[in-house]
């Protein structure tokens, strides 16, 4: 828990685009810039005029009752639906037209909030499927095993376990991805997505399911992945105890649309976000 | 009679590994795609015709025809995936089946259009002759220890590509979850295309095979070995390589016996007979994956 406790709060500064930044973060260009951003599936608008900026190591979290569209934001952003309406910008690209794998390689990586590991496949192979964009042989060289085949294949060896390493996972490299306890497959998809390089990392619900103690290890883990790779994270959670633990900037959606943004502070004593989640007080009058 | 059923044993092997090779077509596509390509029988057939023009009209070498039949096989498994069955890759599976048979008849009629109807005789592309077993009792001709070696090599092969290369893993990653697949950065249409290519180019494979042991090559050459390859591949466990190889091998095997032992006309009926009894008792096919529900 100690790097829980020494946590400092981070300073929030406001940027042009009606968000805020960390204020570490201010004068790098943000990681993601959403404005106007809107889908409808038919006649239902499930988001709407949905803007935020996260800053390039900032922890960000994406909370709100439930149906409010939070995973539909984050299926917007890696493309899984293409908006109705609005931009993203990812590292100050546009990714209009771009389909799901470009959006991958441009820098966005996710977990699901039902895990969807590739089960047969070992928890070795899982990251190293991350690592595909990052590796290149040729077909045959792979198949006949040819020294440039072994000599990537070291390589990516050495980064999946590597990246094992740091949850340590390295033990598990051999084991079927199906048959790993909960929470290690949790963290599996979160290595695996990482392992897809990405700078920023989305992930949906990462605590679902989880005791205490084992969300304060995740807590421990996300903070881990920002300091060491240096990238920023969007998080959907319910657990309020994450969420106001560890995301520095906090947006609050409703019904598809942002009700609220701010610090953690300013959330827990906004009046519309307490509204949202506990319903309204008498009315006046 | 030892002898006797020691022929049939490995006439029946033989056949079985042309069965398996084209199972393996048909199961790799129902794996990735989760589709069933009933297109496939008829690209053996146009692979058989590639060969049987190329050493017998131009002269080329076997070696050259049969590359040259890959190759257009090849290709033709892209370019039908790609104008046929990627526009309806969110369509519901009884669409893509139904065209599916649809590219079937398209492509046994444009050979009916091409080469006509009157068979052709197709010169095997492995010289004739045998090997003698058991001092002379058995022989064993070329073209059956060429298929069977050619059925262990094209297993060997795809086991090391699925298991140990980048693109066999994405093709084991999109069978499972597509979406997922996508968003690690895989891309599916590519992988499901790769996987056409090399289905395609075992059924070129198989086509050459087969018609060096069965000799008369026409339009339809390619739908009753398809069918039962099929058959081979849901005998096996649709989607699994080693069931598509065991399932190919017993239905050949069983479908010799069955015209040695029972009666020539009726062999048909015990291999389906067989797999209708398999079907009952393991609705999987025999290595194929227990399906378990969600909860």
């Amino acid at each position: 828990m100690s790097r829980l406790e020494k946590r400092q709060v981070t300073k929030m500064v406001p940027v042009p685009s009606h968000s805020i930044v960390p204020e570490r973060d201010v004068d790098k260009a943000p990681i993601l810039e959403c404005s106007h951003l809107g889908i409808d599936f038919g006649g239902l608008t499930a988001v709407n005029d949905f803007n935020l900026t996260v800053g390039r190591t900032e922890i960000a979290g994406l909370i709100g009752p439930n149906g409010a569209g939070k995973t539909t934001v984050f299926n917007l952003l890696t493309k899984v639906y293409q908006p109705t309406r609005g931009t993203i910008l990812i590292d100050g690209k546009d990714t209009h037209g771009m389909n799901t794998v470009q959006v991958n390689r441009a820098g966005i990586a996710r977990t699901f909030q039902n895990i969807r590991l590739f089960d047969k496949l070992s928890v070795e192979d899982n990251v190293k499927i991350g690592l595909h964009n990052q590796i290149r042989y040729p077909m045959w060289s792979g198949v006949f095993r040819m020294p440039g085949y072994w000599k990537k294949e070291k390589l990516a060896h050495e980064s999946a376990m590597e990246l094992l390493h740091l949850f340590d996972m390295e033990g598990l490299a051999n084991h079927q991805a199906g048959s790993l306890p909960y929470g290690a497959q949790r963290r599996l998809e979160i290595v695996r997505a990482l392992a897809t390089n990405p700078s920023l990392l989305l992930l949906d619900e990462p605590a679902a399911g989880m005791n205490p103690s084992e969300t304060a290890d995740l807590m421990e883990n996300i903070l881990k992945i920002r300091d060491t790779f240096q990238i920023a994270i969007m998080l959907i959670e319910h657990d309020m105890n994450l969420v106001m633990g560890i995301c520095e900037g906090i947006c609050v959606l409703n019904f598809g649309q942002v009700i609220a943004k701010g610090t953690p502070e300013e959330i827990q004593n906004n009046p519309r976000v307490i509204e949202a989640y506990l319903g309204s007080q008498k009315k006046e009058g | 009679m030892l002898l006797g059923f020691l022929n049939n044993l490995i006439n029946g092997i033989s056949l079985g590994s042309i069965y398996a090779i084209i199972a393996l077509g048909y199961t790799m596509v129902y794996g990735i795609a989760k589709m069933l390509n009933f297109a496939h029988g008829d690209v053996i057939m146009v692979g058989a015709y590639v060969c049987f023009f190329a050493t017998g009209s131009f002269g080329l070498p076997p070696v050259v025809g049969v590359l040259l039949a890959m190759v257009v096989c090849t290709v033709l498994g892209v370019v039908i995936e790609r104008l046929a069955y990627k526009p309806l890759r969110q369509a519901p599976s009884l669409a893509v089946l139904i065209t599916a048979i649809g590219v079937s008849y398209f492509l046994q009629n444009m050979a009916l259009q091409l080469w006509g109807s009157d068979p052709k005789s197709f010169r095997s592309v492995v010289p004739t002759g045998s090997v003698s077993l058991l001092g002379g009792q058995i022989s064993v001709s070329y073209v059956t220890l060429v298929t069977v070696l050619a059925c262990v090599i094209i297993m060997i092969a795809l086991t090391a590509f699925t298991g140990n290369t980048k693109l066999g893993k994405a093709m084991r990653a999109c069978s499972e979850d597509k979406g997922a697949a996508q968003l690690m950065g895989i891309d599916v249409n590519f992988t499901i295309s790769m996987t056409f290519a090399i289905g395609s180019a075992l059924a070129a494979i198989a086509g050459v095979l087969l018609c060096s042991t069965y000799p008369t090559l026409m339009p339809t050459t390619g739908s009753m070995p398809g069918i039962k390859a099929f058959t081979a591949a849901v005998f096996g466990g649709i989607g699994s390589i080693p069931g598509a190889l065991l399932g190919g091998i017993l239905l050949g095997v069983i479908e010799i016996f069955g015209k040695a032992y029972i009666s020539t006309q009726l062999s048909d009926a015990v291999v389906f007979a067989v797999l209708i009894v398999v079907l009952l008792v393991k609705p999987t096919g025999l290595l194929g994956k227990k399906i378990s529900e969600k909860v």
